[in-house]
């Protein structure tokens, strides 16, 4: 019954999305506000509605209703609570529906937060929020319906993937999800806009808030995934190049470029082209990851998740809804206004080298991951582009942008003094360089390319806090005056500050672990032992266990430091009883911030077990640079400057 | 990150760097750390994505036990790599060619660089004559840089 009440709600969706459309354009059209209230009236419905539907699937896996076929595919009754709730969206089906939740709400958020907007801009955002609700909520209801019923239900379900089962995957859909879809409403304000024909300081202002919320949620998902496939996967990579990351990570790249191209386009009333194509384009990005993700293109072993003319639709719908957006950029950008003039030498110079960059790095990020498929298409002949296509494409672009971070929030607006800039650096760049030099002395082996690494993690932190300085006139003025201006910077400062400063984080992290990672596997005895670095790593026990749907051995593994104990691990090799996967839980050690990560492998001749283990320095870097990225992003968003209500007072004085 | 997972749990094993495993390993380090370094460029050919250092499926065993026997035998890494891709066509290494084929693979990311660079150049050559500060304007972009409040 619940089932079918929520299969019933996902339509009354559809319904409400297509009345929300249509009452909003009308609206605008008549000029009418009961009607264009009655379209926002109907965004909050369709909301409420998808989460009815929503609640529905969670409550079949809940109390494993194996009746329905999504639940039986992907569901156990074995499996514990948290991971039947988080099997709600482990499924294609599943997914589509909370991506459809996401859209209504933030078609709902934009319908109740946008009070301030202009009306027409807020009714035509509404109606395009409305239209792509009614997409994909047709495609979910028609061709990826997660609440259809079997008509035999099976006694038991067919389990979710074990690797899914862990608390870092249950929750990294929600917030990637979240983040993908906060683009469409960028995307909505985008064509809202073109189709009003104002575009202007104050419309950018109104991007800000919704890009920057949907960037922060894409950081921290996208962490979530990498964490998670560190500590999961049980060989200590975080990142690999696969087109699946590809995917999260060019929206991500695109959304950057955003925030920095909005902030000229507020400030200064230039790039309102190249703004709005962003925005466009950020959700095109989501929606291209959906597609590649879902649809199967890109792995052939992929194809059982999905049939091929579920991709087709998801093409389909990704051509038209960007096609209309980017025809609609092309006929009405040239009427947009030149904004303000600018020095080579200039905040906005350096934005534009940022944009450019950033545009470079995902155009490189799109290649990669299209190009075998262009290549075959074409001559037939299939090649591979692997990371080391992307360690000498991507990573120089980066640290070009890196390099010159720094600069970029030094310089003046409009006519900037590059000598001036290089002064007050100069403290920055004597900690970059000690800080290589510090790396150069202290770490072994000697690497070329992590010493110049560190150096730049210095640089960057080192050039964020320049910056709150130069903004406090640290000591220049009197400790109580750097107190003051401490006290009284906007967040929207802060949060800048932050994002840069993670990013130097992020650098140091991943410049150490990928440098001077040590690794180390034997096949050992009970009571055998092994060294990695500096420590020694000896296998004391293996016990079998049995968990709640899988069994395990269990290894209880001692980690010394010249004779001293300093960590007890118990990593598992796991085979779940349904399906008969093995999975490998770490063993992780904390040392500071760097990691001694253990996998326990499976069982030898002669009653030894393979063991690896790695010594990962400052790993816990890569992880935390991103959230404090994010951070800095809601700190931002917190930022009253950012409130609607500032546009529309200007608005009215206008 | 959820394709590899698919990939993962479809071969049925958990992805180990496979590579290290002390039964397959040369006796020698540095040739060791030479097939090591190979490994890391040879794609998996049955996985999706993955190179023989970090795949436990059987094709990439025996690949690495080719590489390694090769590495033994004393030859080069380009001879090697030479070796598989006449065996398996360019498919088999991660990092593709310098080709005609692959031109634009490698040339885009520099020529949009270019492009912007050369756009950004012609904009601000065009436009070089405005942008002596009246006083009004010198006040109005000083609030800007102390983020005050327009």
């Amino acid at each position: 019954m619940i089932a079918e009440a929520g299969a019933f709600a996902l339509i009354l969706a559809l319904a409400l999305s297509i009345a929300q459309v249509a009452l909003s354009i009308a609206g605008r059209v008549r000029r009418s506000a009961p009607l264009v209230g009655a379209g926002e009236g109907a965004a909050l419905a369709a909301f409420l509605a998808v989460a009815v539907a929503f609640a529905a699937l969670m409550h079949a896996f809940i109390v494993s209703d194996f009746s329905v076929a999504n639940v039986a595919q992907n569901s156990h009754s074995a499996k514990p609570l948290l991971y039947r709730v988080a099997g709600t969206w482990g499924s294609h089906e599943g997914s589509m529906l909370l991506w459809c939740l996401a859209l209504t709400g933030f078609g709902a958020a934009v319908a109740g937060l946008g009070r301030d907007l202009p009306r027409g801009l807020r009714a035509m955002t509404v109606a395009t929020q409305g239209l792509l609700g009614t997409v994909f909520l047709a495609y979910t209801v028609f061709a990826s319906n997660p609440l259809m019923r079997l008509l035999t239900p099976p006694v038991e379900g067919r389990s979710l993937n074990p690797l899914l089962q862990d608390p870092a995957l249950a929750v990294h859909p929600p917030f990637l999800y979240a983040g993908y879809v906060g683009m469409s409403v960028v995307f909505s304000l985008a064509v809202a806009a073109l189709i009003e024909g104002r575009i202007d300081a104050a419309w950018s202002r109104w991007v800000r808030p919704w890009a920057l919320a949907a960037w922060s949620l894409l950081t921290i998902g996208i962490t979530l995934g990498a964490f998670w496939a560190y500590y999961e996967l049980g060989w200590g990579g975080w990142w690999f190049w696969d087109p699946v990351e590809n995917a999260s990570f060019m929206p991500w790249l695109i959304a950057t470029a955003l925030l920095h191209s909005a902030v000229v386009t507020e400030k200064r009333g230039a790039l309102t082209g190249w703004t709005v194509f962003l925005s466009l384009a950020a959700f095109t990005f989501s929606m291209l990851g959906a597609f590649l993700v879902r649809s199967g293109v890109l792995t052939s072993v992929h194809a059982f998740a999905v049939d091929p003319t579920r991709g087709v639709l998801l093409l389909i719908i990704l051509g038209v809804t960007s096609g209309l957006g980017f025809t609609l950029f092309a006929w009405r950008a040239p009427n947009l206004t030149q904004g303000g003039m600018f020095a080579p030498i200039s905040r906005e110079s350096a934005l534009v080298m940022n944009n450019i960059l950033l545009a470079a790095s995902t155009a490189t990020v799109l290649l990669g991951t299209l190009y075998p498929l262009i290549r075959e298409a074409m001559t037939g002949e299939a090649i591979s582009v692997g990371p080391p296509y992307f360690s000498l494409t991507f990573t120089p672009l980066m640290v070009a942008l890196l390099v010159l971070l720094p600069a970029g929030p030094l310089l003046a607006w409009k006519r900037g003094d590059a000598r001036g800039v290089i002064q007050r650096l100069w403290v920055a760049l004597l900690i970059a360089a000690g800080s290589g030099l510090l790396a150069l002395a202290l770490v072994q082996p000697k690497k070329v390319f992590g010493i110049l690494g560190v150096a730049l993690g210095g640089w960057l932190i080192a050039g964020a806090v320049t910056e709150i300085a130069e903004r406090t006139r640290a000591f220049r003025v009197s400790a109580r005056e750097t107190w003051r201006r401490l006290v009284g910077l906007p967040r929207g400062a802060w949060g800048m500050t932050f994002a840069h400063l993670g990013l130097g984080v992020f650098v140091l992290g991943a410049v150490f672990e990928t440098t001077w990672k040590v690794e180390a596997a034997e096949a050992l005895p009970v009571g055998g032992g092994l060294n990695v670095g500096a420590y020694h790593v000896s296998l004391d026990a293996v016990n079998p266990i049995s968990g709640p749907n899988y069994d395990a051995d269990r290894g209880l593994i001692t980690i010394t430091r010249a004779g001293q104990p300093i960590c007890k691990v118990e990593p598992e090799r796991r085979t779940y009883t349904t399906g008969g996967q093995t999975t490998s839980e770490v063993g992780l050690c904390y040392r500071g911030p760097s990691h001694i990560y253990i996998v326990l492998g499976e069982r030898r001749d002669g009653g030894t077990y393979l063991v690896r283990a790695y010594w990962n320095p400052w790993a816990s870097l890569i992880f935390l640079g991103p959230v404090i990225m994010g951070l800095g992003g809601l700190i931002s968003l917190s930022d009253r400057r950012l409130r609607l209500g500032v546009g529309r007072r200007k608005e009215q004085a206008a | 990150m959820r394709l590899r997972l698919l990939l993962a749990a479809l071969a049925g094993l958990a992805c180990l760097a496979a590579a290290s495993d002390p039964a397959e390993r040369l006796p020698d380090p540095a040739q060791e750390a030479q097939a090591r370094e190979i490994f890391r460029d040879v794609r998996c050919l049955v996985c999706q994505n993955e190179s023989i250092d970090d795949s436990e499926a059987d094709l990439a065993h025996d690949l690495r036990q080719i590489v390694r026997e090769q590495v033994k035998a004393g030859k080069s890494a380009p001879e090697i790599k030479r070796f598989l891709t006449d065996r398996y066509g360019e498919f088999v290494l991660l990092t593709p060619r310098f080709s005609i084929g692959n031109l634009a693979l490698w040339g885009v990311p520099f020529l949009v660089v270019i492009a912007g660079v050369t756009l950004l150049f012609v904009r601000l050559r065009n436009r070089s004559l405005d942008v002596e500060l009246t006083p009004l304007e010198a006040e109005r972009l000083r609030r800007l840089d102390e983020d005050e409040t327009p």
